[in-house]
């Protein structure tokens, strides 16, 4: 920039003009709350752990981290959390594309869907006491494999039951997520598929999948990230203390029985890594798929 | 070899009709259709035609009446089973694939060698000029590049049939005028039959060997573009195919022509037959009604709109009707004008406006 741009002149448009040039005006402010929301209940939260986590009760400032990784009664717990974490969350999105592609051609989709959401707005320790009820060894459920003359089936306070209640209350959610991308693809394209002579299953390979892949994977980082932290099911239908001892129970006894805010915080540090890790995995691999646009021409 | 449609003498609808609910969409549709010939489906929205073209390719299922391709009946097959080509509205491109592998896709599911395919591929491509494009993805061409791919992508399955659902109607008016003309070439040039869905009656009567005007479901007339444009057989079709003035008149016979009184004006119209005497519709095109001196219309401007070598103008007669013409220079508003036809080019109609 010369000197006399930079001086003061009757060309240079106001500081007005020249901040709406760059987008920024009156509406910019409106982010502000939303800035001050991710602030406050994310970023403060988050950095105060990280560094609380690093301040051990004794120790060096590893403490924490080296008391978890040679301690199996809690690093087991990564794996735990993973044995239920991964087939729930492929289980939930593999099922919800073949029951997706059938509900987008219902006439009813709206009530079903309806339907499905209901296990969402009950919450998971409503689901949890449900099922305890009704799979239990007094419920419904081995009752009526008792008339039958089958014994009894064990199916809470296990890792069946876990996975049971992870199925139920996440199957909604990737559900209409798959439904939302599925109905989202232009119908056109599979019409002109057919015409061209592909029958159903050269449509779902060629023509739906590729272009459902990137919102599998969104599907699927979002199904793990809730599978990963999961909490009260695994206590109420598991084995806290056994094979569902989950990372979360971890971090719950550490803060809430031996007071130790600081491990706590390690071990949500470490929770927060796998689930970064594992979906950091997912969208690397999104880059072999289609990531443009799902319809079929301008339009 | 080149790309050339599958051989077959005749396509025949067979009083094809189609229900959604209790909505007649399509009633009773029959059609004879030639290797090699050119039909438009022509109508306003809404009249059935693109229902007509989605029951042909089998995206629809019909309700009554069948389709046969020489001895076979066609109808109950699956779209993948018939080996049409269809060119959609929006193009349907697959945007996940290169051109090359979206003109390539109906051969694959066919089966063909790799050898062929690429063969077929690089021929077709050449059809539609597009040869240079063959590695772009669908998102990285133009408008008229993409509808090129569609219409390769259609016709490298060398199909009987070819079927086009208003494929120029994404595109700007010079685009359009240029692949109209492509449309036609490609269709000369592998000689299948095609079936053409447009509401443009420019675009009917330029492209096709015969015109198929539909209205709420029921064929209205078939002819040559010359029939229907010339001498459209009842005044709807007439409405279509652009004769503005729809006049309400009585009508007589007189000799050879028919003479009808609008109001207190008495004029000489042709009768379109089967022609009965006394209320009729009398049709004239904007082009065949001009301002003449000694004209037995008086009618005081409106507006008029420049068209080059012309303006199109409207005015209002005494009774209240609003007339659309010809004249050589632009009207004043309230100016008063007469208005004459040549009676060859009058229409008359006999009944009332459908």
């Amino acid at each position: 920039m010369t000197g006399a741009a930079l001086t003061k002149s009757a060309d240079r448009p106001p500081l007005r003009v020249r901040l709406k040039l760059r987008e920024i005006d009156g509406v910019t402010f409106l982010v502000l709350p939303a800035v001050l929301f991710v602030v406050l209940l994310f970023i403060y939260p988050f950095a105060y752990g990280l560094v609380l986590s690093f301040l051990p009760k004794k120790g060096g400032w590893l403490a924490n981290y080296a008391k978890f990784f040679s301690d199996p009664f809690l690093y087991d717990t990564i794996w735990a959390t993973f044995r239920l974490a991964i087939p729930a969350t492929l289980i939930n999105v593999l099922v919800s594309v073949p029951v997706a592609l059938r509900v987008r051609r219902m006439r009813h989709r709206r009530a079903l869907t309806t339907l499905l959401v209901i296990p969402i707005t009950l919450g998971t320790v409503l689901i949890a006491q449900g099922l305890l009820i009704y799979l239990g060894p007094q419920g419904w459920f081995n009752r009526a494999l008792a008339l039958v003359g089958i014994g009894q089936v064990r199916l809470v306070h296990n890792y069946t039951g876990v996975m049971l209640s992870l199925i139920m209350s996440g199957f909604p959610f990737t559900f209409l997520l798959t439904l939302s991308y599925l109905t989202g693809i232009d119908p056109s394209l599979e019409q002109a598929a057919s015409t061209l002579g592909a029958k159903a299953r050269a449509r779902f390979v060629h023509i739906l999948l590729p272009l459902l892949a990137q919102g599998l994977a969104i599907n699927m980082c979002l199904s793990f990230v809730q599978t990963f932290s999961v909490f009260p099911s695994a206590v109420l239908l598991g084995a806290p203390a056994g094979e569902t001892r989950v990372i979360s129970i971890a971090a719950y006894q550490a803060a809430y029985e031996q007071y130790d805010y600081s491990m706590a915080s390690a071990v949500a540090m470490i929770m927060g890594f796998c689930q970064l890790a594992v979906v950091m995995l997912i969208l690397a691999g999104r880059s072999f798929v289609y990531r443009g646009a799902v319809a079929g021409g301008k339009g | 070899m080149a790309i050339a449609g599958r051989d077959f003498r005749e396509l025949r609808l067979d009083d094809m009709s189609r229900n959604f609910g209790t909505v007649n969409a399509l009633k009773g549709v029959t059609l004879n259709v030639r290797r090699g010939e050119f039909i438009a489906l022509l109508g306003p929205s809404g009249c059935g035609k693109s229902t007509a073209l989605n029951c042909l390719a089998g995206l629809l299922t019909l309700s009554g009446g069948s389709i046969w391709l020489d001895q076979t009946r066609i109808d109950r097959l699956k779209p993948e089973e018939r080996g049409f080509g269809m060119v959609f509205q929006n193009y349907a491109l697959f945007p996940h694939m290169s051109v090359r592998k979206n003109i390539a896709f109906g051969l694959a599911m066919q089966g063909r060698p790799k050898a062929e395919i690429e063969r077929k591929v690089d021929e077709a491509l050449a059809i539609v000029r597009l040869s240079e494009q063959g590695h772009k993805l669908p998102g990285q061409l133009s408008g008229g590049q993409q509808q090129r791919v569609a219409i390769a992508r259609a016709i490298v399955i060398e199909p009987p049939l070819v079927l086009m659902d208003e494929p120029l109607s994404n595109l700007d008016a010079k685009l359009r005028l240029e692949m109209r003309a492509e449309i036609r070439r490609i269709h000369d040039l592998i000689g299948s039959a095609t079936i053409y869905v447009t509401h443009d009656q420019e675009e009917a009567l330029s492209l096709a060997d015969r015109i198929v005007v539909m209205r709420a479901g029921e064929v209205r007339q078939v002819g040559t573009p010359e029939e229907l444009y010339g001498r459209p057989a009842h005044a709807d079709v007439a409405e279509f195919m652009g004769y503005r003035n729809q006049l309400r008149v009585t009508a007589a016979r007189t000799g050879t022509g028919v003479t009808i009184r609008v109001g207190n004006v008495t004029l000489t119209g042709t009768a379109v037959e089967p022609f009965v005497e006394g209320e009729a519709v009398a049709a004239i095109r904007p082009e065949d009604l001009g301002v003449s001196a000694n004209g037995a219309i008086e009618a005081t401007g409106e507006s008029s709109q420049y068209h080059g070598d012309c303006f199109y103008s409207s005015g209002r007669t005494t009774d209240g009707a609003d007339l659309f013409f010809r004249s050589d220079r632009r009207l004043n508003k309230g100016e008063t004008v007469r208005l004459a036809a040549d009676p060859a080019r009058v229409l008359v109609y006999s009944g009332g406006r459908p």
